[in-house]
């Protein structure tokens, strides 16, 4: 038995025909061939597979494909290429915000869904207050970011490349 | 046309007099581009999506046999191709430089958790879900599983169990003296990226995609499983999601792919689980071990003990080598060592990031604090007072060491001055503030290595190697080598990765990769400047290369126009003599600032420096990041890291990131390193020393000598978790 699901990804169309039990992350990999979205647990555990679905971040991984018909994803491919990087993306990479690159795809899409939720106002644990806009000191950066794991230890890095871009930074 | 050099004697700095300027600079990764941007692609990435998809089976006894499956039930369910259980299965990776099959037979089973079998299907969920439903029957044996019980078999291998002096006249006589017993706990390495494989055949040859370190190794450990050629075995690792260790060796996700896709004559994908990464790779083995320190009136040490209990499988070669760095780090006349082998039905073990060093000097540094308090010296002056002219067991000289520029230069960066010797009197609220300094020592080691620089007559250049980049940087280290060398801009110079196509290397491990492949990619360099001299007939010394441009005596030309063809040569480093007459090591000095919660015994990390010698730094950032990388490792060695096993059974409780509990962005502050100039002629000619696991060498005893500083708590039985530091706070 299969499903039919339409999906908006990265601004375009994509129609899947799969085993009701993909979950979002397998799709991508291995039906639509993104394979910029990581798996690293499969079990909501790691953040690898961050993508960002109708502007929220979500762990892939824990969600099922079919699931998500109409929805709009954005991946990592949809950020940016090589050539022309996000400027979250570019800064990873001046930062050395990562090592392996493993965890990286999910920390870029994590990282960008969470500099508009900080733009929006939510709190977060270490927040002072509810109600105050937040100033995304590293603290509130390292606590927004603690779903995503990262092995290598890149910490500093990717703090130093989301602080850079949060102040708007230069690409 | 080659470059061969055996390191038999020290070797002039020759890099250091090149012109292009971006050896040892902060240049960003090669690689960056594409893993930012989702388009590098990692083993289980490299199908075609026509691939079948292969599921492990684990066993849920500890010892037994197999007795049989119900493989025709699942053989029916839908889309399912194939239950392998094959007797070439490996029981569990191979050790690091095995270059053998590691043990096989699926239907032993050595441990709870190994895989028994490899259920196939068309789709993952459909052999996720098959392999989930096989029943399996066994004849399960009564199992040793406690390192530490009385009744456990242990071996004591006679060369690991040394004496010099007398100890125990050295204690009796001491004026101050340490005997205390410390415990580690078993550890995984966690990479990001799951061991993963996608095996395909072309007649008789494998092409193998998969997740390795060492591939040159690696193509032999998986022909001597299959039982074929090697030469007709290729492994492709050009991105590799992280190791520390883990994916040195050959693993069962590799084997079991390779005889499936054989069987069935098409590929085969196989990606371990989570929790089949903790359960069927490798652990770090705990440890029990006990430190005896004796010191004169002045601090001075007359004499060191250092005996561990470490655990392995049976008929695993692999011993976590406990005391590596206590039989070099510090002075003191009378030694005693000892090295035990619990043989337990636990996961294998096998080398971590730092084996040795990552839990040997969390004891032996604790002991050092442990000794200054009882001496009542400053923790950094005890340890400026015993360092060894010379290696105190062997007398020989140290190739380079700037142990005390470090301990001193780190004190004066991070305020040490500043530190109340008494414990538990600095309170910020409702913390206790404190401050532990640890030493950093990592042995560095040279190994064989060749590398393919082809210098093309547009004035590029291309490396070739079958050395892998595991996060480690070598796509760029070797690129400003290179670089250098030619004096070409940085963007001129492509490299290869990762190809057992290429010429063999001595891959990712033992902080080796570096040293070595780069000095392979140092003499091809120095052969082409040597082809290049000639060409002018002149000597290669009187050549200046920049930015593409030849200069030599008076005269100037683009090295495009002076060249008509490609030129190819091969650099081939090996190991000599230097390796046997010196001691090599890299140093270093942890300083940490940690608070901890007077009303939850909570630990935090607020400041931590490492202050390093590690001989000619090749990239500043990708140098720094590793520290980074190792220190953060023995911050979670230090609090939160701790791999349990079921005391009935072996089996490991936490086998998932949710409950195994690596550091996360907020438990890491700032971190500050800092790399001392330092040369290292005997090490290699780039006169560099290894940087990987360094950071991880002693970082956490730094952390718990802080705990101590701030509360007088004493952790002695790693990680030092909420429960162990509460009982013991000052009453407020």
């Amino acid at each position: 038995m299969t499903l039919k699901t339409t999906l908006k990804i990265n601004g375009k169309d994509r129609t899947l025909d799969a085993d009701p039990r993909t979950s979002l992350l397998d799709a991508l990999r291995n039906h639509l061939d993104l394979k910029g979205t990581k798996k690293g647990c499969d079990h909501g555990q790691c953040g690898a597979c961050t993508v960002i679905v109708n502007g929220r971040r979500i762990n892939a991984c824990l969600t099922l494909a079919c699931m998500h018909d109409g929805d709009e994803v954005t991946t990592i491919e949809g950020l940016g290429t090589p050539e022309q990087m996000s400027a979250l993306q570019d800064a990873f990479v001046r930062h050395d915000g990562f090592q392996c690159g493993y965890c990286t795809a999910g920390q870029i899409c994590s990282a960008t869904a969470m500099l508009d939720e900080a733009k929006a106002g939510w709190p977060s644990h270490v927040s002072a207050s509810l109600g105050d806009d937040v100033s995304l000191t590293d603290e509130e950066i390292s606590e927004r970011m603690s779903g995503n794991l990262c092995r290598c230890s890149a910490y500093p890095g990717i703090v130093n490349a989301i602080r850079d871009v949060a102040r708007g930074g230069a690409r | 046309m080659n470059q061969h050099l055996k390191m038999d004697r020290p070797q002039d700095d020759v890099i250091g007099t090149m012109a292009q300027g971006v050896i040892g600079t902060a240049a960003p990764r090669r690689d960056g581009p594409v893993k930012v941007t989702g388009q590098a692609r990692y083993a289980a990435e490299t199908g075609t999506g026509a691939e079948a998809v292969g599921v492990l089976v684990r066993a849920t006894i500890t010892k037994g046999r197999v007795t049989g499956m119900d493989s025709d039930a699942v053989r029916a369910m839908p889309g399912v191709l194939s239950v392998i259980t094959d007797k070439r299965l490996l029981r569990n990776p191979a050790q690091g430089t095995a270059n053998a099959a590691p043990v096989q037979d699926p239907g032993q089973v050595a441990y709870f958790g190994q895989p028994i079998a490899l259920v196939v299907a068309e789709t993952f969920e459909q052999a996720r879900h098959a392999a989930q439903g096989l029943k399996v029957r066994y004849a399960a044996e009564e199992a040793v599983t406690d390192p530490f019980a009385d009744t456990t078999e242990v071996e004591r291998p006679e060369a690991k169990q040394t004496e010099q002096g007398d100890l125990d006249a050295a204690m009796t006589a001491a004026e101050f003296s340490v005997d205390s017993t410390y415990t580690t706990p078993a550890q995984n390495s966690a990479a990001m990226e799951p061991h993963a494989s996608v095996a395909e055949w072309d007649g008789d040859r494998l092409t193998l995609h998969g997740s390795y370190q060492m591939v040159k190794y690696n193509r032999n450990e998986l022909a001597d499983s299959l039982g074929i050629d090697p030469a007709n075995v290729r492994i492709r690792a050009p991105y590799v999601g992280g190791g520390f260790g883990s994916k040195l060796g050959i693993a069962p996700e590799a084997v079991a792919a390779a005889i499936a896709a054989r069987d069935l004559g098409r590929a085969v994908r196989v990606v371990m689980s989570r929790p089949q990464v903790f359960e069927a790779t490798m652990r770090r083995s705990g440890t029990r071990q006990r430190v005896r320190l004796a010191a004169d009136a002045d601090g001075r040490l007359t004499g060191i003990g250092h005996e561990a209990r470490v655990s392995n499988l049976p008929d695993e070669a692999f011993s976590e080598p406990v005391t590596m760095a206590t039989h070099f780090l510090y002075a003191g006349k009378n030694r005693k060592y000892a090295h035990e082998i619990a043989r337990v039905h636990r996961t294998c073990a096998g080398s971590m990031r730092a084996p040795g060093e990552a839990v040997g000097m969390l004891a032996l540094e604790n002991a050092m604090d442990e000794l200054a308090h009882a001496a009542g010296i400053d923790p950094v002056e005890l340890r400026l007072r015993n360092i060894p002219d010379v290696h105190p067991e062997n007398g020989k000289d140290y190739s380079s060491r700037r142990f005390a520029d470090c301990l001193r230069d780190g004190a004066a960066r991070f305020g040490w001055s500043a530190r109340n010797p008494k414990p538990g009197q600095v309170r910020d609220g409702e913390w206790f503030i404190g401050m532990g300094v640890a030493s950093a020592a990592r042995g560095n080691i040279l190994q064989e290595s060749q590398a393919r620089v082809i210098l093309h007559a547009d004035a590029t250049a291309t490396v070739e190697t079958d050395m892998t980049d595991i996060g480690t940087g070598t796509y760029t280290i070797l690129a400003q080598i290179a670089a250098e060398m030619l004096g070409l801009p940085l963007d001129s110079v492509s490299v290869r990765l990762g190809d057992t196509d290429f010429p063999p290397a001595a891959g990712s491990g033992g902080s080796w990769g570096a040293g070595s492949a780069g000095s392979a990619v140092f003499l091809a360099c120095q052969k082409l400047r040597q082809s290049l001299a000639d060409m002018l007939d002149t000597d290669p010394s009187e050549l200046t290369l920049r930015d593409g441009t030849v200069t030599s005596s008076n005269t100037q030309q683009s090295l495009a126009d002076l060249l008509s063809e490609d030129l190819t040569t091969i650099g081939h480093i090996e190991p000599g003599e230097t390796s046997e007459t010196m001691q090599h090591a890299g140093f270093g000095a942890h300083f940490a600032e940690v608070a901890v919660n007077a009303v939850t015994g909570e630990s935090r990390v607020r400041r931590m420096l490492g202050v390093f010698s590690a001989g000619r730094i090749l990239n500043e950032q990708t140098a720094r990041s590793q520290c980074h990388g190792g220190m953060i490792f023995g911050i979670g060695a230090a609090l939160t890291e701790d791999m349990v096993h079921d005391h009935r059974d072996g089996h490991i409780v936490n086998h998932n990131l949710a409950e195994y509990h690596i550091p996360v962005n907020l438990d890491i502050p700032q971190l500050d390193v800092v790399f001392l100039e330092e040369r290292d002629a005997w090490a290699n000619p780039l006169q560099s020393k290894g940087v990987g696991e360094l950071g991880i060498s002693g970082a956490g005893a730094a952390i718990t000598n802080a705990i101590y500083n701030a509360t007088g708590v004493r952790v002695r039985d790693y990680p030092a978790t909420l429960d162990r530091v509460l009982p013991g706070l000052p009453d407020d």
